[in-house]
């Protein structure tokens, strides 16, 4: 087995919450400093893993005023390290049904369910202020010239953990925007696939009833036979 | 955290053999009398210690881990003399307890089907288990596939304990589950002509896992929530209570489930809802550490559904039977136990010892895949211990773009990148180091293939409910799983609101069970449904955290003394 290295002295960090200061262990996440600091944590916290966005947090240093951000789950802590949840920040989506948004030549979806995009003057906040190193601004741009696609693309990663939003100084969300997109182009700009449309068909048609029926009055010895001579199709 | 310098010189010995075991190919799978043997030697579900007898409730006499048979005999939240149940503060066709996948589609369908429903979420709506998934959800609707072949693949993932119908169930929806979630907008990685770009995984003979990058959790989410959202915002009949998870369910003087006592967390007030469904959506038990396992599930997966079903003797099945994950991280410590999808292995990536050996099948199904790594690491002596104690083994990361082209970990597993390189890991150049974590509960409540349960008017659908997947889950089946029974569940509770006549709101059923569990001695056993683990300092120690060197009283796991709220 590969040998550990000598046990190094944990070293204590100062860290403050909510500008209250606390001695915690070097190693810990925001998240699990703010546990370590005796916070029974109720809103903030969902997945612990990166992908909820409940746990979006701002923080800056003692020693320097730029605020950063970060999500609290996945960023460790740092000496002086100053720390600020934002578990929720107000914003309005704006109504639709995505019956209704079939995009259409010389149309722009986007700026229809929110006007208030094109006020944009391009301050790029929110791009440095997304926890995933999202491109927000120049998704922000792609809705502004109706390039669905390319907002979905971009905007792919996104968590909605709501930090762009919370910094817009125009009080857009990009966010929102961003979902909007998403889903106009998994509903109608995606291409179809043919072969999964078939299958639905062809089991509401009960073609695979007879063989389903025998698999399952069949005995466990025969279902261990069948499943042992399956043919494994290589990876692809 | 990078890797320190004796890591790294394992590390080497992997590179050293990288070539030549490309050249060589995968091992042989492990035939299936080997495979049992092997499971059940070093598989957690068998360690007898761990597990112990159920005293009271319908599966009495049953043994599940201690972990969980303490919650299922907890006492109440609720004092059934100090509830006025006259006093309904909601009035609805449907409660949806949970939004994860499956409460989302239960909601969604049985608002579609006339009912009124209302949803109760413990955190905010989709901070769940289903926001994490990471490598997709099994349909068969390719050419050369087949339901009758995913059965079968259900099956002997399952090692011949699945209820058939049930499993037909997941098989035979499956495409049109697919379907449904691209009507809502989810964006499934296709191929340039539209099919569907469809990758293998454990235990499945045919390549059928459709993903969304390795987001397919967080963009199936998203949708359905948003879709939600929509549907209220048009004042339709769909509402929810975040923060607010229900403690109790409530009973009629008939027998029949017919509401729920919510809690609030902020504020710690009760509210009575009187439903004429209830659909059971609670997701899984991870946060309750079995075993003193770190785990991949999301803060409130803390066994509340099965506590609450079993207090209205719903029955539950194969409580014996957790699924480790091969691949939960074991480097750095920040993100102990966290996932690594499988879909790093379905492209290509083996599992290697630390002198770079292969020495199992990459995609064998995970109770076997995770045994070998047990073995390997305390039998054999041939894992890497961490700095704060860990035993791990590589899972060779880089192969993925030797074998497919530069190019592809960054296209196909954007999220992985990003949570090592948060810790400074280049998991495109460097592997990871690996080990089993706490992942899915196999069983649950016992349903029928409406997703109905043996008490009137509770349905459950989702990781909670048991029976679909055996004692064995295969990858991409539980978020199918979630849109399969979650939709049958939303559906069969609407047209049971219809038929019902509710009696008499009761809590008699708490009663009773505070007069069982006292007879059988149980007083000791905490208070539950749990609700949300408690990892402040003085409580629980933090998981994902080990402390370097002399740190602190605190273990990770170490007592099973848990206390919450
Ligand atoms: C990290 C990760 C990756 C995974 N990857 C895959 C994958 O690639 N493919 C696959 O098929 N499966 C995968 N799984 C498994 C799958 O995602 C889960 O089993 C599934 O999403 C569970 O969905 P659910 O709706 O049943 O429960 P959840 O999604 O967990 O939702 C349950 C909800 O109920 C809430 N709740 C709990 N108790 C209460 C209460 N008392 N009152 C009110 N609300 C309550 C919870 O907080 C939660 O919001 C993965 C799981 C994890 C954790
Ligand atoms: S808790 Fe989910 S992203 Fe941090």
């Amino acid at each position: 087995m590969a040998e550990v290295a000598e046990k190094e002295k944990v070293q204590m960090l100062d860290i403050y919450v909510m500008g209250k200061r606390y001695k915690v262990p070097e190693g810990l996440t925001i998240q699990t400093a703010l546990e370590y600091c005796g916070y029974h944590i109720i809103r903030g916290c969902g997945c612990r893993a990166g992908f909820c966005g409940a746990c979006g947090t701002i923080y800056n240093f003692t020693y320097d005023p730029t605020i950063r951000y970060a999500l609290g789950c996945q960023k460790e802590i740092e000496q002086n390290m100053v720390i600020t949840q934002i578990p929720f920040f107000p914003a309005t989506e704006a109504l639709y049904n995505v019956e209704d948004l079939e995009p259409k030549e010389g149309e722009n979806k986007l700026v229809e369910l929110y006007p208030d995009i094109l006020t944009c003057f391009g301050c790029n906040n929110c791009t440095k202020t997304c926890p995933q190193d999202l491109e927000v601004m120049e998704f922000m741009s792609a809705a502004i010239r109706g390039d669905i696609k390319r907002v979905a693309e971009l905007s792919f990663d996104c968590l909605i953990c709501g930090l762009c939003a919370a910094r817009c100084p125009q009080g857009l969300q990009p966010y929102n925007v961003a979902l909007a997109a998403r889903r106009i182009y998994g509903h109608y700009m995606a291409p179809k696939s043919q072969h999964n449309l078939n299958r639905v068909k062809e089991i509401e048609e009960g073609k695979f009833n007879v063989e389903l029926e025998e698999l399952k009055k069949a005995s466990e010895a025969e279902l261990r036979k069948r499943y042992a001579a399956r043919e494994i199709e290589p990876a692809k | 955290m990078p890797y320190p310098a004796y890591m790294e010189e394992s590390i080497r010995k992997v590179e050293a053999t990288r070539a030549e075991r490309l050249k060589k190919g995968l091992l042989p799978r492990i035939p299936e009398a080997e495979r049992e043997a092997l499971v059940n030697k070093f598989h957690p579900d068998y360690k007898k210690e761990e597990m112990r007898e159920l005293k009271v409730g319908p599966n009495k006499g049953e043994r599940t881990p201690h972990e969980v048979a303490d919650l299922l005999e907890g006492s109440s939240r609720v004092d059934p003399d100090k509830i006025e149940l006259d006093k309904i503060d909601h009035d609805v066709d449907v409660l949806v307890i949970g939004c994860g996948g499956a409460g989302g589609a239960a909601a969604l369908l049985a608002e579609e089907n006339g009912a009124s429903v209302l949803i109760s979420s413990k955190l905010r709506l989709g901070d769940a288990n289903t926001i994490g998934a990471q490598a997709g959800t099994q349909a068969a609707d390719r050419p050369n596939d087949s339901p009758a072949i995913h059965y079968l693949d259900i099956m002997g993932g399952g090692h011949f304990t699945n209820d058939p119908d049930l499993a037909e169930a997941l098989a035979k929806d499956a495409p049109d589950a697919i379907r449904w979630l691209e009507s809502l907008g989810v964006e499934w990685d296709k191929e340039p002509d539209g099919s569907y770009h469809e990758l293998s995984g454990g235990g499945c003979a045919v390549r059928r896992m459709h993903s969304c990058r390795d987001y397919t959790g967080l963009e199936e989410m998203r949708t359905i929530r948003d879709e939600m959202r929509q549907r209220n915002m048009h004042g339709r009949k769909i509402d929810w209570l975040e923060f607010e998870p229900v403690i109790e369910l409530l009973m009629d003087d008939k027998g029949q489930v017919a509401g729920a006592i919510l809690m609030n967390l902020e504020t710690k007030q009760m509210s009575v809802v009187r439903a004429r469904a209830v659909v059971m959506a609670t997701g899984g038990v991870g946060r309750t550490h079995i075993q003193g396992f770190p785990t991949t599930n999301h803060y409130g997966a803390t066994a509340d559904g099965l506590v609450l079903a079993y207090r209205v003797s719903c029955p539950l099945v194969h409580m014996d039977t957790m699924q480790y994950h091969p691949t939960g991280a074991a480097f750095p410590p920040q993100i102990l136990g966290l996932l690594i999808t499988e879909k790093v292995r379905t492209l290509g990536a083996e599992l290697v010892n630390c002198d770079g050996e292969q020495f199992v099948h990459p995609l064998e199904a995970r109770d076997t895949e995770a045994s070998a790594e047990i073995r390997e690491c305390k039998e054999r002596g041939k894992g890497v211990t961490t700095p704060t104690g860990e035993v791990g083994l590589w899972e060779d990361s880089p192969m993925v773009d030797i074998i497919r082209g530069e190019g592809t970990i960054a296209r196909e597993l954007p999220a992985m990148v990003r949570q090592f390189a948060r810790f400074d890991i280049d998991m495109i150049h460097k592997p990871m180091l690996v080990y089993p974590t706490l992942h899915y509960q196999n069983g649950g409540i016992k349903i029928k293939a409406d997703a109905s349960t043996s008490v009137p008017g509770l349905f459950a659908a989702g990781e909670c409910e048991g029976g679909v997947h055996g004692r064995n889950r295969l990858i991409g089946n539980s978020t199918l799983d979630l849109f399969v029974f979650g939709r049958r569940a939303g559906r069969a509770a609407a047209k049971w609101v219809k038929e019902v006549k509710l009696g008499k709101l009761t809590l008699d059923h708490v009663r009773k069970w505070q007069r069982e569990i006292k007879e059988a001695g149980l007083e000791d056993m905490p208070i539950s449904p749990m609700l949300l683990p408690n990892y402040a300092r003085g409580n629980r120690p933090v998981p994902g955290f080990v402390p370097l060197g002399e740190a602190s009283e605190y273990t990770p796991f170490g007592d099973r003394a848990v206390r919450w709220i």
